[in-house]
């Protein structure tokens, strides 16, 4: 543990995360000094790619617990010594995506009103208590897996976690859901869809740092883990791909919905960006290229797992850019049956270009959950304890 | 032993930390140099409470004007403005010598009100 | 790592140094810090306990009123393609900056509309709908985005943490978000970066007695007579009137949201 060159490591790893979360933070400042006019954001689109960064991290934070209840609640005791782990990313990945939202806000030095004047019909003002109270759980969840004394605790501990981030983010998915007048969200789908999304966002994450604590400490991943966890991979895959697929499928069935789903699917009236990135980013490279790396009888080692996680996870952040960007650039519809134009960019689909700024500041937060990580792997035993009786694995394979 | 020097050494600082206002009357910081406010008008209440009631009065006023479109009353922040506007500068928190601005840059409070607010009384603003 | 440990009071009393000296003089210590803490802190607490105590002065003019909804109407059949009198005038009120960009703040627009199977084409001034039900009030985290009691949507400036969900949720585009640090604003419109506003129909002037929106005032002053405001509760005020005798339309009623706002013509 206080091997001088782990500790050098260490130490550069948390350098390079610092520097990284500092450079965001410049961002966020420069954005609050000068205003969001040196963002590409305006008043059609509204959110960006802080945004994209920011949600994709809430939804992984959420999904990436799943693992610990895999363990937990499910008993399934391959997982269980993964559970402290998962608890910890999501606890730094909420961190990180937090960060990112409350510094993209119009005037962050007023998170405190945030924090004391409530609105509680509006979706945003319960996820103030949940994602808050997602910290405080999860990190008592750990306390009763850390603490021996605690251990009996850390079942009901899971469940409370587990009903928890199922309530947290069908919040994240009923944030658009709730929004009638956009023809890109006013969806009920969208809340399970955002907790399936999460499912295979969050085990990404995970399989992608817990092969990289292996690899550091030397260790290799148990054979028969790394295929059950492949292939779970694979299922939230699909499952995401299912919804998405019914999520479109319902639209183009509506007429009203048909300009928008061919600007989005097709790329028509200027959405060639966001057909793009749909087809190619989530469909191909995120969804089925993985699941040819996870289920392929000719794949099957750890390399093709973590490759498709890395897949999963660039094929999250193109399906989120389609659907928090394209939905805001295609225009209103407020005279349906009209053609529009005005000097507001009614009837115009939005050229919106991401800024520097606002990538730093995204960027920024991934750095932030990546310190938070980095220390706490340092600090206390993450390291998921693979000495399982040969028993007990006979018996759970049958 | 370690504990105890610790100990008195934050003593001390907190105690120099409270005393050391006492002594920056002839200071860096200047003190508040405000004008009088315009002539014909009556004050809302003696200086004293002003001084220390008028973040609460002002915070009450703007529930009251914006949820409740009471406009006019005694703690409007536009009626302070239009007394109380620097004759010279024609602004409340233009210079630190106008009203706002030199109180809140003696104590070191900065304030958000004038990043929306206008500084300038409306007869000013509408003059040709 | 190897820090000097102070000796426990049994190794004092073993090397033979007094153990209650030491003890009496931590514990001198300690008083004397929390004492100079408690005085640092006094002032402090002195102030808040007079801002407390304060009573509330008292507050002049009526105030908004119940029973009254503000609303508007606008026939298009009298907006010109190209005349933007309404808008020039709500920028003028406003102080709001006529150049459009897609930054800047619009709160009012007109946009040209031509229905697409028949040809037929309209002129709308487009503005906040100040609806019954708004989205934009649901979503607000804060409650800065709500509707007074007449019926006026507003945000509340004070409260808004520019999260623009309002903007998201608004079906007609209505709201826009300040991008810039602003100076020179009307003493009666307080406005700034970071937050959200919208359409305010002229609620300072509205508050103050007045009868008329800028945009009225600006159309019926250059003869065209196509926007009307009034209290669509009062059923002799001329906007009741007018909506009783004549066919108007709410935008995206389908919504149910309720708008003040009705157009004839479209």
């Amino acid at each position: 543990m206080n091997d001088p060159a782990e500790t050098r490591n260490f130490w550069l790893l948390v350098a390079f995360g610092g520097l990284v979360t500092l450079i965001g933070l410049g961002a966020a400042h420069y954005m609050e000094v000068h205003g969001h006019i040196v963002t590409g954001m305006t008043n059609q689109v509204v959110w960006g790619l802080p945004h994209v960064f920011a949600i994709f991290m809430i939804v992984a934070a959420s999904g990436v617990l799943n693992v610990a209840s895999i363990g937990s609640v499910f008993g399934q005791k391959a997982y269980k010594p993964r559970a402290p782990l998962s608890g910890l990313l999501c606890l730094a990945l909420l961190a990180g995506g937090l960060m990112v939202l409350m510094l993209d806000l119009g005037r962050p030095e007023r998170v405190i009103v945030a924090a004391t004047y409530y609105n509680f019909k509006s979706v945003f003002a319960w996820n103030v208590f949940l994602y808050s109270g997602m910290g405080a759980i999860v990190a008592v969840y750990l306390w009763t897996m850390f603490e021996r004394r605690l251990n009996a605790y850390s079942k009901p501990a899971g469940i409370a976690a587990l009903v928890w981030r199922f309530v947290l983010t069908t919040g994240t998915g009923s944030i658009f859901g709730f929004l009638v007048a956009r023809q890109a969200y006013q969806s009920a789908l969208l809340a399970p869809l955002f907790i399936v999304l999460s499912f295979g966002w969050g085990l990404a994450v995970f399989l992608l740092t817990q092969s990289t604590m292996y690899a550091w400490n030397g260790r290799r991943l148990p054979e028969d883990v790394q295929r059950r966890m492949a292939r779970l991979l694979g299922v939230f895959i699909a499952a995401s791909l299912y919804l998405v697929a019914v999520y479109h499928l319902t639209n183009l069935y509506f007429a009203r919905q048909g300009a928008f789903e061919s600007f989005i699917l097709l790329g028509r009236g200027g959405g060639t960006l966001y057909a793009l990135l749909f087809w190619g980013g989530y469909v191909l490279v995120g969804s089925v290229l993985p699941m040819l790396l996870l289920f392929h009888p000719k794949a099957g080692r750890q390399g093709d797992m973590l490759r498709a996680a890395a897949l999963v996870i660039a094929g999250a952040f193109a399906w989120l850019f389609v659907f928090i960007i394209g939905g805001q650039a295609f225009p209103l519809e407020i005279f349906p049956g009209h053609e529009v134009s005005s000097s507001f960019g009614d009837g115009a689909v939005e050229a919106y270009v991401p800024s520097w700024p606002e990538f730093l500041l995204g960027v920024g937060g991934v750095g932030a959950a990546f310190v938070l990580t980095t220390v706490g792997v340092r600090a206390l035993d993450f390291m998921p304890q693979d000495d399982l009786p040969a028993a007990a694995s006979a018996q759970e394979s049958a | 032993m370690r504990e105890t020097r610790l100990l008195r050494l934050l003593a001390g600082l907190t105690l120099a930390a409270c005393l050391s206002p006492a002594t920056a009357g002839d200071g860096r910081t200047p003190r508040p140099a405000i004008d009088k406010a315009r002539a014909g008008t009556q004050c809302v209440a003696e200086p004293a409470v002003m001084r220390r009631e008028h973040p609460q009065m002002l915070k009450h006023q703007r529930d009251d004007t914006v949820h409740g479109g009471i406009r006019g009353a005694k703690a409007s922040l536009k009626a302070c403005i239009d007394c109380h506007a620097s004759p010279t500068s024609g602004s409340v928190a233009q210079t630190d010598k106008d009203f706002c601005a030199s109180c809140h840059a003696y104590a070191a409070v900065r304030i958000d009100c004038f990043e929306c607010h206008s500084t300038k009384p409306q007869r000013v603003a509408v003059k040709p | 790592m190897s820090a000097p440990v102070p000796p426990t009071d049994e190794e004092r009393r073993a090397s033979g140094e007094p153990v209650a000296a030491t003890t009496r003089r931590r514990w001198l210590g300690a008083a004397a810090a929390a004492g100079a803490s408690g005085l640092a802190l006094a002032p402090g607490v002195r102030l808040i306990e007079s801002a407390r105590a304060a009573a509330p002065q008292g507050a002049a003019g009526a105030g908004a009123n119940p029973k009254v909804r503000w609303g508007l109407l606008i026939d298009t059949t009298k907006c010109a393609s190209g005349c933007t009198d309404c808008v020039d005038a709500c920028n003028a009120e406003n102080g709001l900056d006529p150049r459009p960009t897609p930054t800047s703040a619009q709160w009012m627009r007109k946009v040209e509309i031509k229905e697409i199977k028949t040809g037929r084409k309209s002129s709308v001034p487009m503005l906040c709908q100040h609806c019954a039900e708004p989205p934009c009030v649901d979503v607000c985290p804060t409650g800065a985005s709500f509707k007074r009691v007449d019926g006026i949507v507003l945000v509340d400036r004070h409260i808004c943490i520019g999260c623009r969900y309002c903007m998201m949720a608004c079906p007609y585009k209505a709201r826009s978000f300040v991008h810039e640090t602003l100076t020179e604003q009307k003493p009666d419109v307080p406005r700034g970066k970071g937050c959200v506003e919208s359409c305010t129909l002229c609620v300072h002037r509205i508050d103050q007695g007045q009868t008329t929106t800028a945009c009225q005032d600006a159309c019926t002053r250059a003869g065209h007579g196509a926007i009307v405001f009034g209290d669509l509760n009062d059923p002799q005020s001329e906007i009741a009137q007018r909506v009783r005798q004549a066919a108007s339309v709410q935008l995206r009623a389908d919504l149910k949201i309720d708008p003040g706002v009705r157009y004839q013509g479209l």
